[in-house]
């Protein structure tokens, strides 16, 4: 579409893509406005943004432009320089990157008999104030499993003894099938973002795999968290008694009974204990499920074991969602989920691992491992993110948890059963959730959006962009759901849609007339729908909400 | 202005729905006309195929259609070769799929499905089994798509080890599902037999027996399994002990044993001049060769069972000719044979004895003991433990408690009565709706137990008062009783086996709510019936007694019929025999 054809007036201007302006966006899309979307940036989606290998190199490479670009010879007379451009680059400090695997191709190790793993890893960083969050991201290559435990990234075939370690080279050569989120969440089946794609009727679009399990690093192991009733049922770890325990324990949390508001205020770990559950028990509560900390209080720890189970057996076995080619994907395509997971095989495990404090005054890191069945990673290797609270710098806080759980130069003996490291990118970045828009001082039809937060799931980016919604139009409905298809009368077509062919002709002719009175309908979505070809129920989407900005 | 969103009003929504309905049931009626008389006039055409598809694809459980297609199908295969043959079928059976999409629990479909199976010239089984795998991952408890695996299984060979393998992801997935138990029940005994030896050392009968029969204890498994199998089925009752699936499958683990098929015992009174035999389960005694030698001699008697209502009874009494063996003086050698199963039984009747009688008693067999079949003590001791650690954390849970009163049965049915008769009283307040069915169990577990003490102390008077009786059974096990009391229980008849109760001579009954004296039926030797504060209402509900040749004495005091008009006269008509009649 030519410039001079675009809309020139607009109800709502939103300014970045991210998750929460996304949503903003196409909520008041939804209910009639006129909105224009807009984003200074080359990619999507702000903090939110998922990258190919390469795109990350090169936002690596913009975040380390330590002098900003000197504008001062364009002034003109009366001109003063503004900067505008330092959000992301405060967002987001201690960046470091390591590469553990050669530069180019190598020959076979053949002194290893054990397939070789290898690992990439990335990380990012933002700090503010008074919260920082870290969080690291990595990817690795499968080994062979132990017997009995659950090991991180078992390899997908033990049958080549040795296999080429994958290079730089290669990383760089197969980077844009990787897909690298900056921030690392997981979607609560049952949580906020969910309910809104299936809420506003529109989730047919995107595809999502469930998390298929729970894994906790315990005593120098990977263990796996037994949470819903098939793993409890299977687990060995645990002896039938505490198969009992803590069977009846998450029964039990369902409900808040009066027992449970005897504890308010005091730390969740103690009514653990007084519940006579073993320490595993404890700790797989504790770390895994309420993902609280030796302080939580309990009914902050409760509320959040409940919400663990509900979410439980929405989709699958465990409570979390990975949406196929990442989280970048959710801002970009907000209306457009397929909620369908066929079973993984075993070799495509997606793993959410809690790794408690290793030590006193250490944070608390939480892990997803991708397997490339998400899309998100090359074949042979795993993307892992890894995040926590940061005390000191990404590197400081993560490090010591890479190098116990997989290979790297630094971990000499201690990670030789573990898969290792191909590359490995250290950062913070500022925790959103710190970012009150109330501590501006703005004009009052100006909202502000914050960054990712560091919570898991995407609740204070769903809750922030309903609230902005809301002040903007208190008075409609905060994405509606999208109408049935079938119920659609188009104007003209006097409802004579009893025949199939009869409906596409009538469709086509709205489309149509649709585009050429873009600008009277002023209906705009900000989002890019152009990825595939559309089907049949996509059309009638588009006509509902034709996309303005290609 | 074009291409704005409406939604339909509801009202107008249903207008549509129903005039959809009504043009459907039109096209429905008039093809369902159409095939109707066409099968009539034995048409059996491509038209009568396409017309049926029609139907049934919309209604796949019209049987009558199911089976006209199957007649046009057969007669197809009379005129065409065997490559086209293999075509129709072959649509067919992914015409049957869509069936089974719009209703994966057809009958018709399912059933239809495993006929082309059968007859399909090439069968491709492979297809088959992934079909029953993409149903079950559906609904895992589909039991149509259950039954056609099987067929399809038994059909195309596949290893039993593989099937087992199916059944462990089944449970894994969803241990709430029956038929992945049931299916695993069967496999095991194929994969894991039991070896062949006895498992335990079986007190041998006194009495030389037949060797037991090889189908004996076929459905069981080996021990080494079988502990595997308790380790599964405890994870699947700890992790969710409501699950009754799971506590079914631990029945069967534990087991039942079937008892060796014998003649128990042999009577011979020489008063009646009668034989009673008791088989250890109930048989026709008229069909299956029981043959009775007297002193070497075959006698030509009589059999018949203890009451006319039962065709089958574990007990049959046949009448010796006239002074055969009424001579005190002589001595008698009886010899019964079952000819069917190759085994008999002797017994001597020595110079001046009454009556005598060979047999294996209760405790001889470990009769109540059986009822669970592993025999190996410490495979049940510690099961007892598991399940009892599981009560203490559910103390109210009904199969746990269930469980716990049979594994105690299975250790020590003595030993352990008084914890029973209390988990007895937990289970009845904890389940109040089966509550009747545990009185029914608990009296049965009464009732063996004090069989048990009887027989220890190897008397003939068989007393169970005041333990809540509500049932009787294994009263084959009382042949040989003389005296019994059932006073102050809560039984309300004596039914028909009671007249298995040839040797009787008391019968105490006081406090009860008997109403119904069927099973006092032509007991010879009965003399005293004590029946104070029972319900019998009626004179009619006298009539058995007088059935009974020597009964003398007759307590009535306390039930409706004492009050009865005329009742003494009534009596002394009906009963001439009793001279001591209190009302």
């Amino acid at each position: 579409m030519a410039a001079e054809d675009l809309p020139s007036e607009f109800d709502v201007v939103i300014l970045g893509t991210g998750l929460a302006e996304s949503v903003v966006a196409a909520a008041c899309s939804r209910v009639g406005q006129r909105v224009l979307h807009v984003d200074r940036r080359s990619y999507y989606a702000a903090n939110w943004a998922s990258f190919t290998f390469n795109g990350l190199l090169t936002w690596i490479q913009q975040h380390q432009v330590k002098e900003a670009q000197d504008w001062s010879s364009l002034l003109e007379e009366g001109e003063e320089l503004i900067y505008l451009s330092s959000s992301d680059s405060a967002s987001i400090s201690n960046l470091q990157v390591f590469c553990y695997t050669s530069e180019e191709d190598e020959e076979e190790e053949a002194q290893r008999p054990d397939a070789p793993n290898t690992t990439e890893e990335e990380s990012e960083a933002a700090d503010e104030d008074a919260v920082k969050e870290t969080s690291e991201t990595e990817s690795s290559e499968g080994e062979e499993p132990e017997a009995d435990q659950p090991h991180l990234s078992p390899a997908a075939s033990q049958s080549e003894p040795t296999r080429k370690k994958i290079s730089y080279a290669q990383l760089v050569k197969e980077g844009r099938r990787f897909n690298i989120d900056l921030v690392s969440k997981l979607m609560y089946s049952r949580g906020s973002l969910v309910d809104l794609l299936i809420k506003s009727n529109v989730s047919r679009y995107a595809e999502f795999k469930n998390v298929t399990r729970i894994l906790t690093y315990r005593h120098g192991n990977v263990e796996q968290v037994p949470c819903s009733r098939a793993d409890v049922f299977a687990s060995r770890q645990l002896s039938v008694v505490e198969k009992r325990k803590l069977m009846r324990f998450l029964t039990s949390c369902v409900e808040e009974t009066e027992e449970h508001q005897a504890y308010n205020g005091r730390p969740y770990l103690e009514f653990l204990c007084d519940q006579q559950l073993s320490d595993n028990l404890q700790h797989f509560l504790l770390h895994s499920i309420a993902m609280a900390t030796e302080d939580t209080p309990t009914e902050e720890g409760l509320a959040s074991t409940r919400h663990f189970l509900r979410c439980l057996g929405r989709y699958g076995n465990t409570p979390f969602l990975f949406p196929v080619y990442g989280l970048g994907e959710i801002p970009q395509c907000f209306s457009q989920v397929e909620l369908l997971s066929p079973p993984l095989p075993v070799s495509l495990q997606v793993s959410m691992v809690t790794v408690p404090p290793i030590a006193a005054g250490r944070p608390a890191v939480r892990m997803v491992e991708l397997s490339p069945s998400t899309m998100t990673c090359i074949p042979g290797t795993y993307l892992v993110h890894l995040t926590c609270q940061s005390v000191g710098s990404a590197y400081e806080d993560l490090s010591p948890v890479v190098t116990r759980m997989f290979r790297t130069p630094e971990s000499h003996d201690r990670g030789k059963n573990c898969p290792s490291v191909l590359w490995c990118l250290y950062f913070n970045m500022a925790d959103g959730s710190g970012a009150e828009p109330e501590d501006h001082d703005l004009p009052s039809n100006v909202f502000v959006c914050s960054g990712p937060d560091a919570g898991l799931g995407h609740d204070h980016a769903i809750r922030q962009a309903e609230s902005i919604f809301q002040k903007i139009l208190p008075e409609e409905d905060f994405c509606p759901p999208a109408p049935n298809p079938e119920d659609i009368i188009y104007d003209g077509d006097n409802g004579s849609s009893s025949t199939a062919g009869g409906e596409e002709e009538a469709q086509e002719e709205a489309q149509e007339e649709a585009q050429e009175e873009a600008q009277e309908e002023a209906r705009e979505e900000a989002q890019e729908e152009a990825r595939e070809e559309p089907q049949e129920e996509k059309e009638v989407l588009e006509e509902a909400s034709p996309p303005a900005e290609e | 202005m074009h291409g704005r969103v409406k939604i339909k009003s509801t009202a107008q929504q249903e207008e549509e729905k129903r005039k959809e309905r009504e043009k459907k049931l039109k096209i429905y009626v008039a093809a369902r006309d159409a095939c109707f008389s066409k099968r009539n006039e034995g048409v059996w055409d491509d038209e009568a195929l396409q017309l049926t598809q029609q139907l049934l694809s919309s209604n796949p459980d019209f049987a009558t259609l199911w089976n006209y297609r199957r007649e046009i199908l057969m007669h197809l295969e009379t005129v065409k070769d065997e490559d086209e043959v293999q075509k129709i079928y072959e649509a067919e059976l992914s015409f049957l799929e869509s069936c089974l999409k719009v209703n994966p629990k057809s009958y018709g479909s399912w059933h239809h499905r495993g006929w082309v199976s059968a007859r399909l010239p090439r069968p491709d089984w492979a297809r088959e089994l992934s079909l029953c795998d993409r149903c079950l991952s559906l609904d895992d408890r589909n039991f149509h798509c259950w039954d056609y695996r099987r067929m399809v299984v038994k059909m195309s060979g596949v290893p039993v080890d593989q099937e087992l393998a199916f059944t462990d992801r089944l449970i894994g997935s969803n241990f709430s599902n029956y038929s992945s138990w049931h299916y695993r029940s069967t496999l095991l005994p194929l994969l894991h037999p039991e070896s062949p030896e006895p498992p335990s050392p079986c007190r041998e009968p006194p009495q030389t027996s037949p060797p037991p029969s090889p189908q004996t204890h076929s459905h069981r498994v080996c021990e080494e399994q079988l502990l595997k199998e308790y380790e599964l089925v405890q994870n699947a009752f700890f992790t969710d002990p409501n699950d009754q699936s799971a506590w079914f499958y631990y029945r069967w683990l534990l087991g039942r044993a079937e008892r060796e098929e014998m003649i128990s015992c042999v009577y011979v009174s020489r008063d009646e001049e009668r034989v009673a035999v008791a088989f250890s389960r109930p048989v026709n005694a008229q069909s299956v060769g029981l043959l009775l030698v007297l002193d070497g001699q075959p006698q030509r008697v009589e059999w018949r069972s203890v009451h006319p209502r039962f065709k089958h009874s574990p007990v049959w009494i046949c009448d010796l000719p006239p002074g055969t063996i009424n001579d005190i003086s002589n001595e008698h050698n009886l010899t019964v044979h079952w000819t069917e199963k190759h085994t008999h039984r002797d017994c001597a009747l020595y110079t001046g004895r009454a009556e005598s009688w060979c047999r294996d008693s209760a405790t001889d067999q470990e009769l109540f003991r059986s009822e669970l079949s592993v025999e190996k003590t410490s495979v049940l001791q510690s099961e007892l433990q598991s399940v009892n650690q599981l009560q203490e954390l559910e103390p109210l849970n009904k199969w746990c408690l269930l469980t716990i009163i049979l594994l105690m049965r299975a250790l020590d049915p003595l030993g352990y009565e008084k914890e029973t008769l209390a988990h007895f009283q937990t289970l009845k307040e904890v389940d109040s709706m089966r509550s009747a069915y545990y009185s029914d169990l608990c009296s049965k577990f009464m009732i063996e137990n004090t069989i048990l003490k009887m027989e220890y102390a190897e008397v003939r008077v068989f007393s169970i008062s005041d333990k809540n009786l509500t049932t009787l059974c294994h009263l084959d096990q009382l042949l040989l009783v003389t005296h019994i009391n059932l006073s102050s229980n809560q039984l309300q008849q004596l039914p028909p086996q009671f007249a298995m109760l040839q040797c009787l001579e008391v019968l105490e009954a006081d406090n009860n709510s008997i109403e119904n004296l069927e099973g006092v039926y032509h007991l010879p030797k009965l003399e005293e019936v004590l029946l104070k504060n029972n319900k019998i209402s009626t004179l009619a509900d006298l009539q058995p007694l007088a059935s009974c040749p020597k009964l003398k004495r007759l307590d009535l005091r306390g039930n409706p019929v004492a009050q009865t008009l005329n009742v003494e006269s009534e009596l002394a008509e009906l009963l001439p025999s009793v001279t001591d009649l209190l009302l």
